[in-house]
């Protein structure tokens, strides 16, 4: 049985989704020198960071070629896992006040 | 004879069952480890934010020259290595065999030239007086999560340049097939994609303004 995922894509669309993955870097760059700070620079971070990755996984690892059983067995499970990682944040922020790392 | 009582050839191509996804084991392997990595990777920077924000004096040590520099230069390495495996991996779809090769070498070139990159902000951090529990600056554990993530990443990018190293050899003297450089193409951009996590949260997050 061989891989159906490379082929389609020409090494025009690849250079395409590498110089927008290296521009995106540039304005991740940009953002780090903006006026904004805290959660909300981490948001932007994150969404350009998201961008990239999604570039990444689904034009240089081919994952829109694969079947989308793939897809669905893939990506909600590791997003949720992601999303339930998230329930970290709220404590970290009651901690801030106990200073546990200060001493 | 009720199907039940039919005698159970073990290993029957007929009885075994189609792969779900269509793509060769080896790769549906390759998919599955590169999701728990990514776990692994999300765990240790949740741990990271967690540990920032629970820390008053977080320093902000990364200036924009050298470290930033640095950064932006080996994240330029890095992806552009991405673009050199999805060339090998064409050629090698293709039956180009010579171009497979020399491009996967390329992108191994392109690992080791990252990794020294590397190896050189963390001796600028080290001689700035940056150890796993100690820096001039504020918060011990600062040194500690750098090293971790910076460290765990490093691993994963020397990993792969072993990894590419070895199937590119054996795809040359015929033991692997174009399939393994696919397979192993998938894992290099991962090491890529993850870098485009650490950037923002190790270094952009903490530049010294």
């Amino acid at each position: 049985m061989s891989a159906p995922a490379i082929g389609k894509d020409s090494l025009k669309t690849d250079l395409v989704v590498y110089l927008s993955i290296l521009a995106l870097s540039g304005v991740q760059v940009a953002l780090a020198y903006q006026h904004t700070r805290g959660a909300q620079l981490l948001v932007r971070m994150l969404a350009v960071a998201l961008i990239q990755a999604g570039l990444g996984v689904m034009y240089f690892m081919h994952l829109r070629d694969e079947q989308r059983n793939l897809r669905l067995a893939l990506i909600p499970a590791t997003i949720f896992v992601m999303l339930m990682m998230n329930m970290f944040w709220s404590d970290s922020f009651r901690l801030l006040h106990m200073s546990p790392f200060a001493k | 004879m009720s199907e039940a009582n039919l005698p159970i050839r073990a290993h029957a191509p007929g009885m075994m069952e189609a792969s779900p996804f269509a793509i060769p084991s080896k790769k549906l392997v390759m998919w599955l480890f590169i999701i728990s990595d990514a776990v692994t990777f999300a765990a240790i920077l949740f741990a990271y934010g967690y540990i920032k924000n629970a820390s008053p004096n977080w320093p902000e040590p990364f200036k924009f020259s050298p470290s930033i520099l640095n950064v932006m230069l080996m994240t330029f390495v890095l992806v552009s290595s991405s673009l050199t495996m999805l060339i090998a991996t064409r050629a090698a779809k293709n039956g180009d065999k010579s171009a497979a090769v020399r491009w996967t070498f390329i992108t191994v070139a392109g690992g080791l030239l990252f990794a020294l990159l590397h190896l050189r902000e963390w001796s600028g951090l080290i001689a700035e007086g940056v150890k796993l529990f100690e820096n001039p600056w504020g918060s011990p554990m600062f040194g500690a999560t750098f090293f971790a993530i910076t460290g765990l990443h490093l691993i994963h990018v020397v990993g792969g340049v072993i990894a590419l190293t070895v199937v590119a050899l054996g795809y040359k003297r015929g033991r692997y097939k174009a399939d393994d450089i696919e397979i192993w193409s998938l894992y290099w951009h991962f090491v890529d994609l993850v870098w485009m996590f650490v950037v923002p949260m190790v270094y952009l997050l903490n530049v010294s303004r």
